[in-house]
């Protein structure tokens, strides 16, 4: 039922506790839940990887298939991200066509993997203007507990760096070989409550925020992406703010994404 | 995943009576179940069974969406079934096809016939399930994943519904499908048992037997479905156990 | 056998309709359910959290199938019709009483009655409402537990909805022991390690003492005014203890 509610004493609840730098789970202003990765979950894809953030879940799996380059892009291959808010995965998701909430996650991870370069496009390419390789990201939200923006990119690259090109299977070469990733962007999001600005936020916290930003950052520095999204305000310190913070955690949630564990 | 261009039929049945992953005709796939895979859904459960991994979620009994399938008189059970795009070898397009929408329609209806829905009238019993990695006999590994998850969700019900797809390949009746022997073999025979009355609540076919054949299919696929009824009690069981090492911790 | 709550009778046999501990009081057997939504009985005490507003209504989410419609006439405010955005929104959350239940699933709430009303301030932690009991423990000696141990005011709806006040210190460990009851609720001695943990976790002044130096002072606060009485099947020691549901029964 997408008219689920939110208790107010709740919400004030989460706000007053944030005005003293406290959470209701008892994690810090700049604390991630546990996160952990499984790469290879699904076979039948290319790729794939179990992402869990707390009790959020997302599975990305990756799907390559020869096709034919866009015209204005002859040498390059085509890249399609596609996640689905599944009503399995909570009460306030309802069955039928993408949800504007399903299209602003798929667009905001695709910016990002796109921006930062993830794969190179231009080595998907075949024949140039007539074949090329189509790579697709499925995400999958199984378990919505908050912040699926982070745990949808975290596991549609983590499925990236463990994909496979299936060049033998569709008889496009010899052997099939490992897709290559040239960037990882990670994005991380951040929700204000009252005058705090709290990382990885749970559904709770982001029924009472007052605005969410996300930043997409890379290994070589680069911001990559970004999003606010709901309702509510930032000023551009705090921007500045989130952007240092993004960082450093994405450069923790990098390693575990080469390491591949959790 | 050596399908695009095989024309090859694979020898299903060796003389020894071998199935190609080595079974038994009437022998079941290794079979997995968690119940309470999910932290947001009322009920929930995820099957791993041979080479498929089906999750399933149960939502209810709650408030009608959209109102006019509301039933003054019992709970309106809805079933979505989707498979996802990585689950096989060719992508499949993500949204509403008439495969999955058939497949729906026979589980709820399945489960209909055995939730006591007039217990909760003007509501309704959702179920959800998602094909995360498909091997044959996805739509019973969805059934029984639901059927857990529904009494995960404690909502009261005949029975548990275990299920199996019984077919013929290589000559033989052969127990629970994998996918080359359902590609390649002559009949697929999907069914759902409810223990307590020895009836069945789902039954498809595609292709052909005799009626010889059918008689060792059924027999055949209600045995199976008594193996499965047992692992489907044990993963209820071990959610809800006591556990003694722990206790005294 | 005679065929009690959470079973039913098929030819001469009872089987059990839910999942759950077998209870045997002969010749009624039953199945007290371990999981599900809350199932509304007149009389019992829920949190709700009103999720619209009708010109002579709300609607009143309590955890249960259907949203529960409480009538203007079933508070204690005197409101013309249309007004009743005045006194609760969605959003607000409120103490009201089971008071009928209808063939057609309608469950009637009543807000007039002691401790019934408005709840402002605190906070709400959810658990499953078949650990209600556990919640209450037996006699009320694990919410007195947690109460005096921590110093908080807290009121446990049967839907499995608690309300929780005190200082933010204090409202966390009470979401922590509800946590620890949650996932623990199956074992024995629960009550025990309740009770280390918020020992462990009290301030440090009070860390190894029996009580808290503020306990005479809580004494007088509602402890659990919506949790008086667990119902009878609450306490374990009357189930076989095994969770097998689908356990048939000769007649």
């Amino acid at each position: 039922m997408s008219d689920e509610v939110t208790a107010e004493i709740l919400t004030t609840h989460i706000l007053d506790l944030a005005g003293q730098g406290k959470r209701l789970d008892g994690r810090g202003t700049d604390d991630y839940r546990k996160v952990s990765i499984e790469p290879g979950f699904v076979v039948t894809a290319d790729g794939s990887a179990l992402v869990r953030i707390g009790d959020t879940a997302v599975l990305a799996g990756i799907k390559l298939e020869p096709g034919k380059p866009f015209a204005d892009t002859p040498n390059a291959g085509v890249l399609t991200t596609n996640a689905e808010l599944i009503p399995l995965s909570s009460p306030t998701f309802e069955p039928g066509p993408p949800q504007p909430g399903a299209i602003e996650v798929s667009r905001v991870v695709d910016r990002a993997i796109r921006a930062a370069e993830t794969i190179d496009l231009t080595r998907l390419c075949v024949t140039p203007g007539e074949k090329s390789w189509v790579c697709y990201v499925d995400i999958h939200v199984l378990d919505h507990g908050g912040n699926l923006i982070d745990a949808a990119l975290l596991a549609g690259v983590a499925a990236l760096t463990h994909a496979t090109v299936p060049a033998k299977r569709f008889e496009v070469g010899d052997a099939d070989y490992p897709l290559e990733v040239l960037h990882t962007p990670v994005e991380c999001t951040f929700v204000r409550l009252g005058e705090a600005i709290v990382v990885d936020p749970t559904f709770d916290e982001e029924r009472a925020c007052q605005g969410r930003l996300t930043v997409a950052t890379d290994e070589t520095g680069r911001i990559v992406a970004m999003q606010k999204g709901l309702v509510g305000a930032f000023s551009p310190d705090d921007v500045k703010s989130t952007v240092e913070r993004a960082f450093q955690h994405g450069d923790r949630m990098r390693a575990m994404i080469r390491g591949g564990a959790g | 995943m050596g399908s695009v261009g095989a024309k090859d039929v694979p020898v299903l049945l060796s003389p020894e009576g071998l199935r190609i992953d080595g079974r038994r005709v009437n022998e079941l796939r290794p079979i997995k179940i968690t119940a309470g895979a999910l932290k947001h859904a009322d009920g929930s459960a995820f099957v791993e069974w041979g080479a498929n991994k089906v999750m399933a979620a149960v939502y209810g009994p709650r408030e009608v969406h959209p109102r006019h399938l509301q039933q003054n008189t019992k709970a309106v059970i809805q079933c979505k079934y989707n498979m996802a795009a990585f689950s096989v070898d060719e992508r499949k397009r993500p949204g509403l096809d008439r495969r999955s929408q058939e497949i729906s329609k026979v589980i709820a209806e399945a489960f209909d016939s055995v939730v006591f829905a007039e217990e909760f009238p003007r509501t309704s019993i959702d179920i959800y399930i998602e094909v995360l990695q498909a091997n044959a006999g996805t739509r019973c590994a969805g059934l029984v994943a639901a059927s857990v998850a529904l009494a995960d969700a404690g909502i009261p019900m005949a029975d548990l519904l275990p299920a199996v797809a019984v077919g013929k390949a290589g000559g033989a009746i052969i127990l629970d499908l994998k996918k080359e022997e359902d590609n390649f073999g002559e009949a697929d025979l999907p069914m759902a048992l409810v223990p307590q009355s020895g009836r069945l609540v789902l039954l498809q076919m595609e292709g052909h037997m005799t009626r010889e054949e059918l008689a060792t299919a059924l027999d055949l696929g209600v045995q199976g479905c008594r193996g499965i009824y047992e692992v489907m009690k044990q993963a209820l069981r071990d959610r809800y156990a006591v556990a003694p090492a722990e206790a005294s911790a | 056998m005679k065929p009690g709550p959470g079973t039913y009778r098929v030819g001469g046999r009872v089987y059990a309709s839910v999942l759950g501990l077998l209870s045997r009081h002969p010749p009624l057997v039953q199945v007290v359910p371990l999981s599900g939504r809350y199932i509304p009985k007149p009389n019992d005490v829920v949190l709700g959290t009103v999720t619209d507003v009708q010109g002579t209504f709300w609607l009143l989410d309590i955890g249960a199938p259907r949203w529960a419609p409480l009538h203007m006439t079933g508070t204690p405010w005197k409101i013309e019709i249309g007004e009743t955005d005045q006194y609760l929104r969605v959003g607000d959350s409120v103490v009201v009483r089971v008071e009928n239940l209808d063939p057609t699933g309608r469950i009637g709430v009543t807000m007039l009655g002691e401790g019934l009303g408005k709840l402002e301030g605190g906070s709400i932690v959810n658990v499953a409402p078949a650990r209600v009991p556990r919640v209450v423990g037996r006699g009320g000696s694990m919410i007195q537990t947690i109460t005096r141990r921590t110093g908080a005011q807290v009121a446990v709806g049967q839907n499995g909805r608690v309300w929780v006040n005190g200082d933010p210190e204090a409202i966390h460990r009470v979401r922590e022991a509800l946590r620890m009851i949650s996932e623990e609720g199956q074992r024995t001695g629960l009550t025990e390690r309740v009770d280390s943990y918020l020992r462990a976790t009290g301030r440090s002044g009070e860390q190894g003492l029996e009580e808290p130096p503020n306990e005479s002072a809580r004494r007088d606060a509602p402890a659990a005014p919506y949790a008086s009485s667990p119902p009878s099947e609450g306490s374990d020691e009357e189930h076989d203890g095994n969770a097998d549901g689908w356990h048939d029964e000769n007649d």
